[in-house]
């Protein structure tokens, strides 16, 4: 499929000749009925549908993480004067809080949103290689979503009626071996470690884990998609080489989507089987080995976590190559890391049993593979950073957002090193180390490289411009709340305060106030950010079809992009060589075709 | 495609969605020819029973596990399943791929007659797979060795406790086992905790099969001499080790290969493990009757295709496409059949 553009083939933007949409249609306007959106094939339409749904279940998350920040405010209980009842209480909200955000929110937010949005616009195509699969992508992920909220549903009803009747509901059913059946909220952490999520637990594990299961598959057809239509229908001219780095993340992603989700899906089939049949695969008691578990759910949720940030850096690379007006310095080396990180990903799930019983052997090979992953994460900031050199930076929002996830990826990342040799992480595992260090590299990382995403393509996506100074004032309060909360975590952590407690000795008051203030800071600031999008939709101005001055091919089409994406067929080229872009205005950038593209060669 | 053609850059081929009136009605508008779309749809395919492989990988991963934990939990609970029916079934879903393939290459040919013939032939070892696997499921239901609480292995098991010579009498000559078939001496023998432990003694090899009461106080003969000094009778070889390279006095205590485990020959840690084998065949065989009850749907699906002449020479993705699955479904089978049916 690779192909060189003929001598003498004239580049034309947007693709030549056919017949051009009419005047003022676009993906939002071209068909307005509900059925035109429930039953889209349309990949951007797609992509907005999924941007309601995950962005509400971030809300819900968002809910419970301030839930339980309030209550660890102070050591005494808050939600509930019976010190027992809000403990529980606060096991359910971290659990939900975590379960939610993983499975709703980060593994979808970017390759589901935005990877939809653009994916086939990057490419020069005209959708995704499967639109129909990708419709009930969405719609399985819809299913699972309706999972989880049963659980909440199950613990809205337990709140509600006295103790008493519900433990003789619970014990009733719990009889028949249907106790999952009324789930009452879900206390089990969101790994659902055995035995207790087996046989501890009456809570909504079976629907919870169900949910799950169910994400997993909109998670694996996104996947197969992706991988599809990123080798089939590349425009011509576009070579693997010439995709924005975007899209080699996105490859990377989706390889670990194909690969791990299914391992996940047997391994909860395995965990509801134990629940409702008690099967004895993982619990002791029935002659099972709780540590296969584990090693089952990390060899899915340790590459899970690479599905969480990859794409994320896929971001980062174009937002800082567009946004500093030079070409993408490293490029081959940040496709390839991409890859290798996906493929490393696989190999270092170990380093989450360093202290389940494995042999010190075992550990030794984790340790070292784990850290050989910091040598792609690596490789990708200092290009990151040598793009910056040099270059015309401008401080838009997107470029902000990227310019703070490259300060809080660094802290993540230094911060895994810490965990991932044998000796410290026996000190530092199940504190507030970890908790600070994987919301370094989940929220600081791949929230900033979202939000730095939608930034970047909201003039593209809605057609509409939103005010920049609004923006960044934004990107800095949830900058500074999201450090006040986590970094004195790690100091907490690094003293011995266990994660996961809802309570702890006054040695610890001023670290988690100073955290709880921070929570409620990013809060504020993510409630701007909110703000800030409905008012451009209600009256940011109109967007120019290239407001960045980028090249990759969604930028040649205009904002909101036309139903059918491209007139003709486009051609790939190089989309980070920006010099036949000219400003002609604030945020208007015209194509000069006169212009010629900067030889290869010549390219820092 | 390897140059670009004018007409690329000039025009293009195919309207917008919904519009395919310029191109034949298979072919989707962001697809520039049928061929791209064959192979895109061909690609995603493969990928995706690249999915499938590794969620059953994780079950054969659990498999592993436990068989070489337990070799001998394997060994004796394997002799609850049905050769006879397993090998019947291996054939059916064989023959039912050779019909798949037939029919993919019927609908290359364009030959609709034989195309849904082939169709149907595959919908029906599909069907026949699935009764046999039901015969089969429901024998063990009634002779309560579901997996779980239910199966009367496991430490959770409430009822009374039955041991295999009594299933096989009570299930005459269904096992297949030469030396177990009319052997069997006792019906459903459940008696109260023996005060005296059966010994494990070597006659244990003969075709006679000690039968024993497994109230819930069993005592272990080897009881006393704690967990790591437990001693794995001699008659029952250690796994991988073939007579030859036992030594002479064990080797003439070997039990073939084909001669009876019972239950009194396991140590009371691994009778407790007895059913796990259970709860990894019925989650083997069921996810994989799933699939094919799945594939038997989509064969369905390409049949009712099939009646309005479809396919031919220029589309037959589906067909295709299908068929891959259900090679893999059968495949499947094929590593299923002998892991679970074939121990020894």
């Amino acid at each position: 499929m690779s192909v060189t553009l003929p001598a003498g083939q004239v580049y034309v933007p947007g693709g030549g000749g056919g017949k051009p949409a009419p005047a003022g249609d676009n993906y939002l306007n071209h068909g307005t009925s509900i059925l035109s959106w429930a039953l889209t094939l349309d990949h951007k339409r797609i992509g907005l549908m999924y941007m309601v749904g995950v962005l509400s279940a971030f809300l819900l998350g968002g809910t419970f993480a301030i839930g339980l920040r309030t209550e660890l405010f102070d050591p005494s209980p808050f939600f509930n004067k019976n010190s027992s009842q809000a403990w529980e209480f606060y096991n359910h909200m971290f659990t939900m809080h975590g379960a939610i955000m993983v499975f709703l929110f980060i593994i979808p937010a970017i390759p589901a949103i935005l990877g939809n949005m653009v994916l086939p616009l990057m490419l020069g195509a005209k959708d995704v290689a499967f639109p129909r699969l990708n419709l009930l992508s969405f719609w399985i992920w819809v299913l699972g979503a309706v999972l989880f909220t049963f659980i909440l549903l199950g613990g809205v009803v337990r709140v509600s009626v006295p103790a008493a009747t519900w433990n003789g509901w619970q014990a009733a059913l719990d009889g028949l071996h249907i106790g999952w059946i009324l789930p009452g909220g879900l206390d089990t952490g969101w790994t659902f470690y055995t035995p207790y999520s087996t046989s501890k637990s009456t809570a909504g594990v079976v629907p919870a884990t169900m949910g799950a299961f169910v994400l997993g598959f909109s998670s694996i057809l996104t996947g197969v998609n992706f991988i599809a239509s990123i080798h089939m229908l590349r425009a011509p001219g576009m070579t693997w080489f010439r995709m924005p780095l975007f899209l080699w993340a996105i490859y990377g992603t989706a390889l670990i989507q194909i690969l791990a989700t299914p391992v996940l899906a047997i391994t909860l089939m395995l965990l509801m089987a134990e629940k409702i049949l008690g099967v004895g695969i993982f619990d002791p008691a029935l002659g099972g080995d709780p540590v296969l578990y584990q090693h089952f759910f990390w060899f899915y949720s340790h590459p899970a976590v690479y599905i969480m940030i990859l794409p994320a850096m896929g971001i980062i690379s174009d937002v800082i190559s567009v946004h500093s007006r030079k070409h993408i310095f490293g490029y081959t080396f940040i496709g390839f890391s991409s890859v290798a990180i996906a493929l490393l990903g696989f190999l270092v799930w170990g380093h989450h049993m360093f202290v389940s019983g494995q042999s010190p052997m075992a550990n030794a090979i984790f340790s070292l593979l784990t850290m050989s992953v910091a040598i792609p994460s690596a490789i990708k900031v200092f290009n990151w950073v040598s793009t910056l050199y040099k270059g015309d930076v401008r401080l838009t929002t997107p470029m902000v957002y990227a310019l703070y996830f490259i300060v809080l990826f660094t802290f993540g990342g230094l911060t895994g090193l810490f965990l991932g040799a044998v000796s410290t992480d026996v000190h530092l595992t199940n504190t507030y180390f970890i908790v600070a260090h994987f919301h370094y590299v989940m929220v600081g990382s791949t929230l900033f490289a979202f939000l730095a995403g939608v930034y970047h393509w909201w003039p593209k996506m809605f057609g509409k411009m939103y005010n920049e100074k609004v923006g960044v004032i934004a990107a800095t309060i949830v900058f500074i709340g999201f450090n006040l909360t986590f970094f004195v975590q790690f100091i907490a952590g690094s003293l011995g305060m266990p994660r996961r407690y809802a309570t702890y000795p006054e040695q610890f008051h001023i670290y988690h106030q100073i955290s709880t203030i921070g929570a409620y800071v990013t809060a504020c600031g993510l409630i701007l950010v909110l703000c800030h999008w409905i008012s451009s939709l209600r009256s940011g101005k109109k967007a120019a079809a290239n407001p960045w001055g980028g090249n990759s091919l969604e930028w040649h089409i205009p904002s909101p992009p036309p139903h059918d994406n491209f007139v003709g067929k486009p051609i790939g080229n190089d989309p980070y060589d920006f010099s036949q872009w000219k400003e002609t205005g604030e945020n208007v950038w015209e194509f000069d075709p006169s212009v010629s593209p900067t030889p290869i060669r010549a390219r820092p | 495609m390897s140059t670009i053609s004018p007409t690329h850059t000039a025009t293009d081929p195919h309207g917008g969605h919904g519009d395919h009136a310029a191109h034949p009605a298979h072919l989707a508008h962001h697809f520039d020819d049928a061929e791209q779309q064959y192979t895109a749809g061909k690609l995603g395919m493969w990928v995706f029973l690249g999915t499938e492989l590794l969620m059953f990988g994780g079950l054969f991963c659990a498999y592993s596990i436990y068989r070489s934990n337990f070799p001998e939990v394997f060994a004796y609970a394997h002799q609850f399943l049905d050769r006879k029916w397993g090998a019947i079934n291996t054939i059916i879903l064989i023959a039912s791929s050779l019909s798949m393939a037939w029919g993919v290459r019927a609908a290359q040919l364009g030959q609709q007659f034989l195309l849904r013939v082939m169709l149907l032939l595959t919908i029906l070892g599909g069907a026949g797979f699935m009764v046999i696997k039901t015969i089969e499921y429901t024998h063990k239901y009634h002779s309560h060795l579901f997996p779980g609480r239910v199966n009367k292995f496991s430490a959770a098991y409430a009822g009374e406790k039955v041991v295999l010579d009594s299933f096989m009498s009570e299930h005459e000559g269904s096992e297949g086992e030469p030396a177990a078939k009319g052997e069997s001496t006792a019906g459903m023998k459940t008696e109260a905790a023996p005060a005296v432990p059966a010994t494990p003694v070597p006659d244990a090899i003969k075709p006679h099969l000690t039968v024993v009461g497994d109230g819930p106080v069993y005592i272990d003969p080897n009881a006393g001499q704690g967990d790591a000094a437990k001693i794995v009778p001699n008659f029952s070889h250690p796994a991988g080790l073939t007579p030859a390279m036992l030594p002479a006095s064990a080797a003439e205590a070997h039990v073939s290969a084909h001669s009876v485990m019972v239950h009194d020959n396991l140590t009371l840690t691994e009778q407790k493990r007895v059913s796990t084998f259970f709860s990894i065949y019925f989650l083997m065989t069921g996810l994989h009757g799933v699939h094919v009850l799945v594939g038997m749907g989509l064969i369905g699906w390409v049949f009712l295709k099939s009646l309005g002449g479809t396919f031919g020479p220029e589309y037959y993705t589906p067909v295709d496409l299908v068929g891959l699955y259900w090679h893999l479904v059968d495949l499947i089978w094929i590593f299923l059949f002998p892991l679970l049916y074939l121990i020894h």
